[in-house]
């Protein structure tokens, strides 16, 4: 055994039974990115092990214990100027990885933890792959999501080592591979088990481990021992039979050309630069792929989609973080009030963190759907094999459903979802405070109601505060935390706590009337009734809406938000803040209300819900309400532009912090046009003063409710302002 | 040599007996012959193998049947014709049918809760004479229709009409037809035993060659052992309408070369874990008689241990399911007052030889002790002259709820024939030898044997069981409604 004597920073290998075992570990992170000294390093220690005859194979592998190489360092691209800096980092990448690839000894990626982006790229050029079946292990090409594609060779070499299909499914949704499916779909060769302790700690164990056999790989592959090549099955073959005519090819281009332009109605390019990639690598050769991935790949990188969609990445990892410090104590008893749909997933989102959870409601039918719901969900992962029933199970054991407050002595945190009412909200906050220790923090998860009105039937405000969760609560990844003026730091940090460990994205908020998100939606959705109301059907508004980004249309989300619950939040809202939330009536809402048209949850609402039909009906009762309220091309930017000018308000009035939380909100929250990057970056790069512009014309017609706030009006007169830097 | 001796005499003066607690013995042991599942005892049933052991028993130890107020017997697989397999035994080997028989399982350990449970018995004053013991009969596991066929089968049962039956039996698609085998998998990890023990092995480093040594060890102490006659708790056992069977046929002492040929049984390609190295699926019954020291002595008796203590540990059935043994050794030494140079005799059961050699590794080490036992240093190693010196489960076979008492028994003999004073009996249940047995829990049983003047020895049973609290059972409890707590 021998070892290098020259000490690197990212990037170390020593030679073990004639293997070169080259360890990356970059020193100022927790996890490992493909940066440009990771890279010259790893291009050094390649020089040197294939001029070293000695070394009959090598192994790459990670010292860190969750991440193989997580991606290509962000902010490499972010420094670059211009599209043609960024195509020559791609080229640069695709030169090494090409080397990789024609190495003369074999390569053995040994991944564990996440091998994304650019480190899967880095691992597929390599000649065998393994990886620790540990739930920290993820493959996947994530690029798209970024705006971007697999810009090193990735867009290339997948569709030939996978298929065209499961090269375009991996690319296009940049979903993440557990290490079961990679095997299967032959993008690992080999498995192996993550460790326990024995006598070195799981993770330190399972790494040695998987060195161990990684280097007996390379020597079997050196020596002939193990191949790479795989007896292709008959489906295999008749796949490859298949795909081999260029008429079947052209098909499935096509195919995929469309669906991709009917999920992201041409707003996002990423996915047809990718499509357009792998064509021409497999119509033109290689060396013409390769151009196209490079060039497309700078050209993406210099789009304001990409530039929006790596914002929200950032503000997405910012969001994920504890501000306000540890709190003075964990939450272990968590006691959740209303077994509804929201408390019953709030319910859900705890106990599989494994925090006791008490569910309790006032009624047995009430109880017992909450409780049904948090198995379903629990369930539902079992089908998928996401997790096994025994953890079901221990999951569930979490639980306690109750309709007495038996236990409440023993929480540290409840958070009611009772009935959006300030009198039950009121009658609630005293019941409880009877029962629960001192410390105990109450949360309130209202969509609407002021905090600071809640709270004033309490007798220790400094203890309150609002929880916010968005429906469904397993699926939606926002958790909008309100704090009062006397909310204090500690409850604060323990509620964002709480939301961390429920795996949330988390914005924090200042107190009033629809805080941030519901305000922001009310002015939208009562921008979406006047749209109806002027003759605009739900599936045209729906349609409309869509074509902006949203994933889900304005009626669509009216009908999942509750009309009943719209109804009552645009009454409020109306009331407190005034004609700047007019625009529809509100006497739709009601009357759709009265006629027992709530939305989703009572079957109907702007559509008819049925339980096997996938295809939404209009639902007739509601076209006759709109024709008896009588009262376009610029719909769109109406809808948008109510939504963005309320959201530069909350700013300017201090209800939000800053613009990132506030597009991380619109985005994870309301399902704000992903591709506009949320508000505050959709004014940077629409143009305040455009935006204004337009504002102003509908004032002429609509009212006050288009008049541009006083921050908007700032960035519109000096283009220098920016939300983002 | 002599400090040693006289380090043990001043111990022998603590008799390890409790007060107000009676002392409790072993009268005898015996097992049938151990064999291969497949072979000679292919067409028996559960309570055919458990008849044997017990009317062996009988037979050997002279017993009086009206005076055995109790019978336990162990079973793991169960035949569903006879559930409660320790009354069928008991009847079929000409016990009372006054006594009172019940059945246990605790996968690997079954029959070691069969002793524990009498040791209860006679410790809480309800019985003085009860007769323990464990049978598995691999040759035959129940294989059962699928849910759905059931389902269909139960719900013609209450078909009132015709149209109704039909109307059912129209409903039998190909998908009813699946026969439903006995799980591959644990049920809690969905991990196979054998797969668990190769992570384990890997996980302290244990190597192919490591393990292949110590099942070859096994093998030919077991083939020693049997040489020179010293597994004398073997009773013959007469196949109905076939010849007799006297001895175990697992017993393989082949040679390393050999048993390198051998691919990886569990964990492809990598694995160390193969068949040669691991427990075979075996079928075998055992059984021996338990009483209070007194009622012993009364009948004349010349017990042959006492039986003292024992622990059940649990673990995480994940990553710890195989390591039983370093977790309760201690802790019934440390229950007793002794140390490791004290023990004279021990038998752990093997499972796998990767797990036994994982065992004593993580008992050799100071990480494990400190990061996952919370003692300051390591437990220690027992030493290897004084460790399964006459094969274990690797070589004479593992039929799981009878191996228990074939330990205890062991420990006992050993004891006797070498002039020792203290064993341990450790055993984790890995049920999952090959594919079928689908029992998770590691499960661990050990005896400490102390050796008296005279011919008597005491026993220290110490058992440890895989999920995940750690529970000491006290010999006043009442061991019945410990099991029913445990499941």
């Amino acid at each position: 055994m021998s070892s290098s004597l020259l000490a690197r920073t990212y990037a170390n290998y020593e030679i073990k039974d004639g293997v070169a075992v080259i360890r990356i570990n970059d020193p100022n992170s927790k996890v490992n990115t493909l940066s440009k000294p990771l890279q010259a390093e790893m291009t050094e220690i390649l020089e040197e092990i294939w001029g070293n005859s000695a070394v009959k194979g090598a192994v790459l592998i990670s010292s860190k214990p969750g991440s193989f190489i997580a991606g290509a360092d962000l902010n490499m691209i972010q420094a670059c100027k211009s599209a043609e800096e960024v195509t020559t980092l791609s080229q640069e990448g695709q030169k090494m990885f090409d080397k990789i690839e024609k190495s003369p000894i074999p390569i053995v990626a040994a991944i564990n933890g996440s091998c994304l982006g650019g480190g899967l790229e880095f691992a597929i050029a390599c000649q065998y792959r393994l990886a620790t079946k540990s739930k920290k292990t993820v493959l996947g090409t994530p690029e798209v999501m970024l705006g971007l594609l697999p810009g090193a060779g990735g867009t290339q070499r997948l569709p030939k080592m996978l298929g065209i299909p499961a090269a375009f499914d991996m690319m296009l949704t940049g979903r993440n591979i557990r290490p079961d499916k990679a095997k299967k779909m032959g993008l690992v060769h080999q498995l192996v088990d993550p460790l326990g302790p024995g006598l070195k700690s799981p993770e330190e164990a399972t790494i040695q481990y998987l060195e161990t056999v990684a280097i007996e790989a390379a020597k079997n592959l050196a020596n002939k021992k193990l191949s790479v090549k795989k007896e292709k099955g008959l489906v295999q073959k008749l796949q490859d039979m298949v795909m081999g005519l260029p008429f079947v090819r052209k098909q499935i281009y096509n195919m995929v050309t469309k669906k991709v332009m009917g999920q992201t109605k041409g707003l996002y390019p990423a996915p047809l630069k990718i499509i357009e990639c792998v064509q021409t690598g497999i119509e033109k050769g290689t060396t013409a792929g390769s151009l196209a991935e490079s060039v497309n790949f700078g050209n993406l990188a210099m789009t304001s989609e990409s530039l929006a969609l790596r914002g929200l990445y950032h503000g997405q990892v910012a969001c994920k973080k504890n501000n306000f410090g540890s709190p003075a104590r964990d939450v272990k008893n968590l006691a959740v009030l209303g077994a509804g749909l929201m408390g019953a997933g709030i319910a859900q989102v705890t106990v599989d963190k494994s925090v006791r959870t008490i569910l309790k409601d006032t009624t047995v039918e009430g109880l017992t759907r909450g409780q049904q719901q948090v198995y379903k969900g629990l369930n539902d992962k079992t089908k998928k094999k996401a997790i096994t029933s025994f953890q079901r199970d221990t999951t569930m054991s979490f639980l306690t459903g109750q309709l007495d407050y038996r236990g409440f002595d023993q929480a540290d945190m409840v958070i009611e979802a009772v009935f959006e009412d300030l009198n039950v909200k009121h009658k609630v906050i005293k019941e409880v405070e009877a029962v629960i220790p001192p410390h105990c923090i109450f949360a309130t998860n209202t969509s609407a109601l002021p905090i600071k009105e809640i709270a004033a039937a309490s007798k220790r405000p400094e203890k309150v505060i609002g929880m916010h969760y968005f429906s469904p609560v397993d699926k939606m990844q926002l958790l909008e935390i309100i704090t009062t003026d006397k909310t204090s730091k500690d409850t604060t940090a323990s509620a964002v706590a709480v939301g961390l460990k429920q795996g949330k994205i988390i914005i924090v908020v200042g107190d009033g009337p629809g805080f941030y998100t519901t305000r922001c939606l009310a002015a939208m959705l009562a921008e979406a009734v006047r749209v109806l109301q002027e003759g605009v059907g739900p599936k045209k508004l729906d349609a409309l809406t869509k074509g902006l980004g949203f994933p889900v249309g304005g009626a669509a989300l009216a009908d999942e938000v509750g009309i009943d619950v719209a109804a009552h939040v645009a009454e409020d809202l109306g009331k407190a803040l005034g004609s700047r939330f007019g625009g529809g009536n509100v006497e739709v809402l009601k009357t759709m209300v009265q006629k027992g048209y709530k939305g989703r949850k009572s079957g109907k609402g702007c559509y008819v819900y049925e339980k096997k039909s996938k295809d939404k009906k209009v639902n007739p009762g509601v076209e006759e309400i709109l024709k008896n309220h009588k009262s376009c091309t610029d719909v769109q930017y109406r809808l948008l532009s109510r939504f963005v000018n309320e959201s530069v308000l909350c700013l300017q009035e201090g209800i939000l912090p800053d613009p990132v939380q506030g597009d991380i909100g619109a985005v994870f929250g309301l399902g704000f046009p992903p591709c506009l990057g949320g508000p505050f970056r959709f004014v940077d790069s629409f143009g305040a003063d455009k935006l204004v512009q337009k504002m102003h014309r509908y004032e002429e017609v609509y009212g006050n409710q288009f008049s541009p706030c006083q921050l908007l009006l700032d960035h519109a007169k000096d283009s220098n302002k920016r939300f983002h830097k | 040599r002599f400090v040693f001796r006289m380090f043990v005499m001043t111990k022998t003066k603590k008799t390890l007996a409790k007060p107000n607690v009676k002392n409790i013995v072993l009268v005898d042991g015996v097992r049938t012959p151990f064999l291969l599942s497949g072979t000679s005892y292919s067409d028996l049933m559960p309570h055919d193998l458990g008849r044997g052991a017990l009317q062996g028993l009988l037979n050997r130890t002279g017993v009086p049947k009206e005076i055995v107020d109790h019978i336990i017997y162990g079973i793991v697989i169960q035949e569903v014709k006879t559930s409660n397999v320790a009354r069928e035994a008991a009847l079929g080997a000409g016990f009372s049918d006054k006594t009172p028989a019940h059945t246990v399982t605790m996968a690997c350990i079954s029959s070691n809760q069969a002793m524990t449970s009498a040791v209860g018995l006679i410790a809480a004053g309800q019985c003085d004479v009860v007769v323990a013991g464990g049978v598995e009969f691999m040759s035959d596991v129940p294989i059962r229709h699928s849910r759905k066929m059931r389902k269909t089968m139960l719900s013609l049962n209450k078909a009132k009409t015709l149209g109704q039956r039909l109307s059912l039996l129209g409903s039998i698609r190909m998908g009813h037809l699946m026969p439903e085998l006995p799980a591959v998998a644990e049920f809690s990890t969905a991990e196979s035993m054998g797969h668990s023990a190769d992570r384990l092995a890997a996980a302290f480093g244990v190597t192919r060659v490591e393990q292949d040594e110590y099942a070859l060890r096994s093998h030919r102490l077991a083939k020693k052992a049997q040489d020179e006659g010293l597994l004398s708790d073997i009773i013959s056992f007469q196949v109905p309408g076939k010849n007799i069977i006297s001895a175990d046929n697992g017993i393989r002492p082949t040679s390393m070369e050999q048993m390198g040929k051998l691919k990886p049984a569990f964990v492809k390609p990598h694995g160390t874990v193969t068949a040669a190295n691991s427990s075979f699926l075996t079928d075998g019954a055992s059984a021996v008689l338990i009483m209070s020291e007194e009622k012993a002595l009364a009948l004349g008796y010349k017990p042959k241990a006492y039986l003292r203590d024992f622990v059940y540990v649990s673990q995480d059935p994940k990553d710890q399911l195989l390591l039983g043994p370093t977790y309760a050794t201690p802790k019934v030494l440390e229950k007793s007052g002794l140390t490791m140079e004290d023990i004279d005799v021990f038998e752990f059961h093997e499972a796998f030889a990767g797990q036994i050699v994982a065992n004593l590794k993580a008992m050799d080490s100071d990480w494990f002790a400190q990061n996952c036992m919370g003692r300051k240093s390591k437990v220690g190693v027992p030493p290897m002259e004084k460790f399964n010196t006459w094969g274990g489960s690797l070589s004479l076979g593992h039929p799981f709820a009878a191996t228990g008492c074939r330990l205890v028994t062991t420990v006992a003999h050993r004891l006797q024939k070498e002039g020792g004073q203290y064993g341990v009996v450790a055993a984790c249940a890995a049920g999952g030898q090959v594919f079928l047995p689908k029992y998770t829990y590691a499960q661990l049983a050990r005896a400490d044997t102390e050796y008296s003047r005279g011919a008597t020895v005491q026993v220290f049973l110490v058992h440890s069981f895989g999920l995940f609290s750690v529970h000491v059972l006290c010999m006043k409890m009442t061991m019945c409604k410990s099991v029913q707590k445990h499941f």
